[in-house]
């Protein structure tokens, strides 16, 4: 078992605590830049479907899970960075051009949705947000000169320094590369005072606001932030498809978008990461075992967003952490083998005040 | 030297007049408690000085400066530091964080560098964390200090509480009930921390407080309220001994020399 002896306020702020974990991520990030020579077409194409998922993923848990602000909207910001970017890059901007400002404007939409639902939150933020993910969707049905309506448009090919981005491989290591950032982008306003001000807002706002706090500002820039990084994730998705459809962008993938914060576990990148993992890969798990299902439940119809369903139903009843605590766990399981006991990971309650709705 | 000045402040919410023209000078350096019966508008002043609540009327000096329609979110920045009754901490956060998120008025880093953690940011940060750091040894919080708030006892996170307020580095503190869901121990910590504030930091404290024990601990004047008016100011023992006050306390007619 490791026991981290610090002796400098440096180590509580760096990004890596140890060599462990340095040693860790390292390998990981090896494993992933050589996975293309190793596993085929098909798995890299949906891995890279998992970096996409976990951009956005990572962009509405700034929002919901560490500001504690909730979103239906975001299948709308995905749609907006990724009809900005086809739509410039169909005009010959060059990719390197076209990718930062599809996030930039859509920051700047977050903006403007976040600035009047500054009084809101809970059950009343998620219909507005709600709302205006559906007027977005229908501008992308109508507006066919620019979006092309129902038909859709193909999306052109990017360039990256004249190396055209093709291909499962191109789209895999495009989307790595941002999804790096974005963690990195994400891990520094964490342990700013950004990052902390948007913890406070979620814990208290009355508190935060006695603190120095402008709540009007950090839900705003909250709502602004989130919404850049799933305008990239956008941005790649557009690629990841090669099609845009309007249709792409309803509901339910907002849904979709809510069920990786809330399984991966609320308040925890990593947390981000695992539930794209398990909402992007989930699918492609009952595709497989499809056939071998006895009583042919396989060829129910209905079986893919009931399975979802239920593991939010799961998660929320039985794993508040989602999978994050679960990872967690594990972790200290094995640090402490053998000597786990049952009441390690028991929460202590508290009986002075009812717990808030985060 | 007058440090803090409420000029005939009043608030309604619809027909009740919760505060009504009450006035009061703060001297710098000197702990002035409020007492009253429950409802007697106690937290509303509180709440009026911090600005959650906009005051219908009066004026509210600080310094010299008048701060009436200063946004909430500044009067931290202002100097003016205040706990709450019913413990307002960050709970799913660590105490470190929420003693740095006391921080928050003192950072001057803007976004951009934020985003990449410039060496500016991260000297900031580490400027921070020393006068946290004074803090915590100042209270003695030091085993606490990677726990998330909602595992702690009532008892500490009331002196976290206070810690938070600290951080600001106020010149003003308002207390708000700091004895409440103490135990006898506990509250007689609270009174020396109380007097620590006041003489080793210099801090200006304003109390509000039902534990007459605490009250004449640490007070050097007194103010008596109810139904959002004054009854009585000044030293401990005068303010006890007021007829109306003890009426007020007491209800019915005031027998004399009880």
């Amino acid at each position: 078992m490791r026991h981290l002896f610090r002796t400098q306020y440096q180590q509580d702020i760096a990004l890596f605590r140890h060599n462990g974990d340095r040693f860790w991520y390292g390998l990981l990030m090896l494993v992933i830049l050589i996975a293309p020579a190793i596993l085929g077409e098909f798995y890299i194409g949906e891995l890279g479907g998992v970096f996409i998922f976990a951009i956005a993923g990572v962009g509405l848990m700034l929002l919901v899970g560490y500001t504690g602000l909730i979103s239906l909207g975001h299948a709308a910001f995905l749609g907006i960075g990724a009809y900005v970017n086809a739509v410039l890059l169909a005009q010959g901007v060059p990719f390197l051009v076209t990718l930062p400002l599809a996030g930039a404007f859509t920051a700047l939409c977050g903006a403007a949705i976040g600035r009047p639902t500054l009084r809101m939150s809970g059950l009343y933020l998620a219909i507005a947000t709600l709302a205006f993910g559906s007027i977005v969707g229908t501008v992308f049905q109508k507006w066919t000169a620019v979006t092309g309506g129902f038909d859709g448009f193909a999306v052109p090919t990017p360039y990256v320094f004249g190396i055209a981005i093709e291909g499962a491989t191109g789209i895999y290591y495009v989307s790595l590369a941002v999804l790096v950032l974005v963690l990195w982008v994400s891990a520094n306003l964490l342990r700013s005072p950004t990052g902390r001000a948007m913890v406070a807002i979620r814990d208290s706002e009355v508190s935060a606001q006695s603190m120095g706090i402008h709540l009007a500002r950090y839900k705003t820039l909250a709502f602004a932030i989130s919404a850049g990084m799933t305008g990239l994730a956008g941005a790649l998705f557009a690629h990841y498809v090669r099609y845009l459809a309007p249709d792409a962008f309803d509901v339910l993938l907002s849904v979709q978008f809510l069920t990786i914060v809330f399984v991966g576990g609320l308040g925890s990148l990593r947390g981000a990461i695992l539930g794209a993992m398990f909402v992007r890969l989930l699918p492609q798990f009952i595709a497989i075992v499809r056939d071998d299902l006895p009583f042919g439940i396989g060829r129910l119809p209905g079986l893919e967003p009931s399975l979802f369903g239920l593991s939010l139903v799961l998660v929320i009843l039985f794993q508040p952490a989602g999978l994050n605590g679960m990872w967690l766990k594990a972790k200290a399981w094995f640090q402490a083998f053998p000597f786990k006991r049952q009441a390690s990971f028991r929460r202590q309650k508290s009986y002075a005040r009812s717990e808030r709705l985060r | 030297m007058i440090l803090f000045q409420a000029q005939d402040i009043s608030v309604r919410f619809g027909g009740i007049r919760a505060v009504d023209s009450v006035s009061f000078d703060v001297h710098d350096g000197e702990v002035f408690s409020i007492i009253g019966p429950n409802g007697a508008g106690k937290t509303t002043i509180f709440n009026l000085i911090s600005r959650i609540y906009p005051s219908t009327s009066g004026r509210l000096i600080f310094e010299g400066k008048e701060f009436t329609r200063t946004p909430a979110s500044q009067i931290a920045s202002l100097g003016i530091a205040r706990t709450f009754q019913n413990i307002e901490l960050f709970p799913n956060a660590t105490l470190l964080e929420n003693l740095l998120i006391g921080r928050h008025c003192h950072s001057r880093v803007n976004f951009l560098s934020e985003l990449a953690f410039l060496p500016s940011v991260r000297n900031a940060e580490l400027r921070h964390r020393e006068k946290v750091e004074d803090v915590i040894a100042f209270l003695g919080l030091e085993r606490y200090r990677d726990s998330l708030i909602a595992n702690l006892p009532y008892g500490v996170r009331k002196v976290v509480e206070l810690g938070r307020a600290l951080c600001i580095e106020p010149k003003l503190l308002l207390l708000d009930e700091p004895s409440s869901g103490l135990n006898v121990e506990e509250t007689e910590g609270m009174g020396f921390w109380i007097e620590d504030i006041k003489k080793d930091l210099g801090i200006t404290v304003i109390m509000v407080e039902h534990d007459m024990s605490l009250v004449n601990q640490v007070s050097d004047r007194v103010m008596a309220l109810n139904y959002g008016k004054v009854l009585a100011m000044g030293t401990p023992q005068a303010v006890q001994s007021h007829p109306e006050v003890v009426k007020a306390y007491l209800g019915g007619e005031v027998e004399s020399a009880a």
